[in-house]
């Protein structure tokens, strides 16, 4: 895992004088090649917390480092180098008329010749599985498509940290899939660190580490499995857990003991298997 | 939604004219403007016809749709011949319709400004028909950019032409969307006095400024967050290369104008 590549230090945000505080002394790190969720119910600063980690907004008080560069004014354009964002509504980040245009946006901006972009276009779309859509337009492709080319976009400008702000929320099942799979195996290839603001608490089982906030406050930070446990204090805070944990719940409760608490389907089917084996 | 929604009348093709770089295409039918006005024989006049049939035919779209899309503007062209031969009265009487005469003066002059109307506008339409919209937006930024010594935004007005035309489709969609939810709360677009059917419109256009401001806003931030500070220092992934082609082309136009001011009167 190494150093750690983002920090919040004692990081204070409200949009405007009279407003209260959105966010109140927030203080994480975020590690090299991990990926953190950070959940919470609307309204408790996660979406502030990544419009933050790129500049797009700036803290009152505090520090928020990248590779222990500090946020402001005039590193900004440095940072947005490092950090890839993509956003919740698959439409309206989507600048460029077709999909080899949009992806291309980012690295014309940098100012990279253009024999290296047309290289990097089809390594990135390589990456998120879009090849032979380079000349589609936007309308042709569907959310699920369009969220690729978005994460396309932040690829082929190879950042060390790209932020999906609920970039899942907006999409069906099916797209939703489609980003996570994108997703982990751009994670695997690349030597990335992860933030995804997130619902989907599907999404949270995959991180490393979870951040969970309420009321601009992170509340609590652990493994998703630490997290999930406390499936009451969550309910408290306007949070739910995924169905296979709640599931494992009431096993529990009906003297069905589990060894681990599972994730995912794959995981409780284990443990079904190795409780009845061990009966 | 028509999947294969196109954007203004471009003709997907792959004919010399649709290879042509967008700039050359743009120049010579700037220039071809201002020639032909410069016509005043038959001759001269049967060159440029000739030289616009070429490139009609060259472009291997259909004839019959090329002339489609000169429709609105017949009208034009038949309500300028007409009132050429009532109005003008120049050299001999050639016949007569119901005792009124028309001069033969009147025919020539009036079938010369129908045919310049004409040539005008096929092969302006040219132009729209073999190129992209996206293609001509380049064109235009890199054929005004000597205004930017003058401050022209030219990269601001290039980038706006090509995010209009991207959020086209989209808040097409957009207002079929509104219209329908519009539509299922009782609103009816379709009947009524022009007046009611105005105020229909309403509804409609409320909520589609709303989101557009909204997306405006959001695109915006997106681009801010990709690493967009203006057209300083950008490269271009989208490429016009002038070629041996359009050295070629020019060439004939050329030679089209000098022979034009040759067999002028």
């Amino acid at each position: 895992m190494g150093k750690n590549v983002l920090k919040f230090e004692h990081v204070w945000f409200r949009y405007g004088e009279d407003l209260p505080w959105v966010l109140q002394d927030v203080s994480f790190e975020i590690s090299r090649s991990e990926w953190v969720a950070v959940i919470g119910h609307n309204g408790s600063g996660k979406s502030t917390i990544a419009k933050l980690m790129n500049g797009l907004l700036f803290p009152q008080k505090g520090k928020i480092l990248i590779n222990g560069l500090e946020i402001n004014e005039e590193t900004i354009w440095d940072i947005r180098k490092q950090v890839g964002m993509v956003f919740q509504n698959p439409d309206n980040q989507f600048v460029g008329t077709t999909v080899r245009d949009d992806v291309a946006f980012g690295l014309e901006n940098r100012g990279i010749p253009r024999e290296e972009m047309i290289k990097r276009l089809k390594d990135s779309l390589a990456a998120v599985r879009m090849e032979g859509y380079e000349l589609h337009e936007p309308h042709r492709l569907s959310g699920g498509q369009k969220q690729r080319v978005a994460i396309a976009g932040v690829l082929a400008v190879s950042p060390q940290i790209i932020i999906l702000d609920e970039a899942t929320a907006m999409l069906d099942p099916n797209g939703r899939k489609e980003i996570i799979e994108t997703v982990k195996t751009v994670k695997e290839q690349d030597d990335v660190s992860l933030v995804t603001i997130t619902h989907d608490l599907n999404e949270v089982t995959l991180a490393d580490r979870v951040l969970v906030m309420n009321e601009g406050k992170v509340w609590m930070e652990a493994s998703p499995k630490d997290i999930f446990a406390k499936r009451d204090e969550l309910k408290e805070i306007g949070l739910d857990i995924p169905f296979v944990t709640k599931l494992a719940a009431e096993l529990t409760d009906r003297d069905v003991i589990l060894d681990s608490e599972p994730l995912n389907h794959d995981e409780l089917l284990e443990e079904l298997w190795r409780f009845h084996l061990n009966r | 939604m028509n999947n294969a929604f196109i954007i203004g009348q471009y003709v997907p093709g792959e004919s010399i004219v649709h290879r042509l770089d967008p700039r050359t295409k743009m120049i010579i039918i700037f220039l071809f403007v201002i020639v032909v006005f410069f016509a005043n024989s038959v001759w001269s006049y049967g060159l440029l016809t000739v030289f616009s049939l070429l490139c009609a035919l060259t472009t291997r779209i259909h004839f019959s749709y090329i002339l489609k899309g000169l429709t609105p503007v017949w009208f034009l062209i038949v309500f300028t011949l007409l009132l050429h031969l009532i109005v003008t009265k120049e050299g001999d009487v050639l016949f007569r319709v119901f005792s009124y005469p028309i001069y033969s003066g009147a025919v020539a002059q009036g079938a010369a400004i129908s045919l310049r109307f004409f040539l005008l506008i096929m092969v302006t339409s040219l132009l729209t028909l073999t190129t992209t919209p996206i293609e001509i937006t380049d064109a235009i930024e890199s054929l005004l950019q000597p205004l930017k010594k003058v401050k022209f935004p030219v990269h601001e007005l290039a980038l706006m032409m090509s995010i209009s035309l991207r959020f086209i489709p989209t808040l097409m969609q957009e207002t079929e969307k509104i219209s329908k939810a519009q539509a299922s709360r009782g609103v009816d677009f379709r009947t009524g006095t022009a007046k009611e059917r105005i105020q229909a419109v309403v509804p409609l256009l409320v909520p589609l400024f709303i989101s557009a401001f909204k997306r405006a806003e959001e695109l915006a931030m997106a681009m801010e967050a990709r690493g967009y500070q203006g057209g300083e220092g950008r490269t271009k992934l989208r490429e016009l290369k002038t070629g041996r082609l359009d050295i070629s082309v020019y060439a004939l136009f050329a030679v089209v104008v000098i022979l034009l001011f040759i067999i002028r009167d």
